[in-house]
């Protein structure tokens, strides 16, 4: 796991009532339909409203024409436009959304030249309820310093 | 067949998936997802599970009789395949999707060729455990009981 300070002690439980009142919305990026449907039920279950994208072109496109999203995972290898290219044309538009990147069982040098993208943080797939929770909760530290 | 004896039979069944290693944790992480809202969020995400994996196989199989053989693309597909599999908790598949992948980038075509058998025949017996699970679940519906967890 990398990112900023993100360590397993920090990956708490946030209560009940966190996870059920958020107004956040999220774009899961990934070619898998399978990934995609696993990850829109989580983060629904999360209380989050979600949109998916199929590749990182998709993703980009969506950002162009005025969507913008609290959250977005994003997975690293896709067709079309793959996640690190996306990435870099969302952090190059001003998309200032929390970027996460999904990545296979691979090598720690694949996470790192994800995350010199762009990327606040970058997790293997598919997520766990504990990383979901941690997810959210650095959410609502930023929700909450705007 | 009683209705407790189903449920009992379908618990026995499910423990001796994880025991034999044909599932991990993740198909647990699967089931605590389905609720009233997605009553049938499990079939849906294995049968996406099997229409990936049949599609991908076939491509797989196809790519290996090729004169010239794309590597790279069948590596992608390995990749596709082994992340699929790991997202349903699939764990022998995912194992050998790992080899697979090894064999890929050393350009080794036996290698690959043994692979594809043995994923191919994974993949089938866990179709198979996991369609029986299914069945065992719907008859226990259909006598009117719940799915013990």
């Amino acid at each position: 796991m990398s990112g900023n300070g993100a360590s397993s002690s920090s990956l708490n439980m946030i209560s009940g009532e966190d996870v059920v009142n958020n107004n956040f919305s999220a774009l899961v990026v990934d070619d898998s339909p399978l990934l995609r449907l696993l990850h829109d039920i989580h983060l629904k279950k999360y209380g989050l409203k979600v949109q998916v994208a199929e590749n990182g072109k998709v993703a980009v496109d969506l950002f162009h024409l005025g969507a913008s999203f609290d959250l977005v995972l994003m997975d690293k290898e896709m067709p079309v436009m793959n996640g690190v290219e996306a990435t870099k044309e969302l952090r190059a538009m001003g998309v200032t959304s929390m970027i996460v990147g999904v990545t296979s069982k691979d090598g720690p040098g694949e996470q790192q030249a994800f995350m010199e993208a762009g990327l606040d943080y970058c997790f293997e797939k598919p997520l766990t309820p504990e990383i979901i929770s941690f997810l959210l909760e650095e959410l609502n530290k930023h929700h909450n310093k705007d | 067949m009683d209705l407790v004896h189903l449920q009992r039979q379908l618990v026995d069944y499910r423990t001796s998936l994880y025991h034999e290693g044909f599932l991990d944790e993740q198909f647990t992480q699967l089931q605590s997802l389905q609720d009233e809202n997605n009553p049938d969020f499990v079939v849906e995400v294995v049968s996406l599970f099997f229409e990936d994996s049949e599609r991908l196989l076939n491509e797989l199989s196809k790519a290996l009789e090729q004169q010239i053989i794309d590597f790279k693309r069948m590596d992608a597909q390995v990749h596709q395949l082994k992340g699929s599999s790991s997202s349903i908790g699939a764990h022998r598949v995912q194992k050998l999707c790992i080899v697979f992948r090894n064999y890929c980038e050393a350009q080794n075509v036996e290698g690959c060729l043994k692979c594809l058998q043995q994923v191919k025949h994974e993949y089938g017996i866990i179709k198979t455990k996991l369609e029986s699970m299914f069945q065992l679940e719907q008859q226990i519906l259909n006598a009117g009981g719940s799915i013990p967890v």
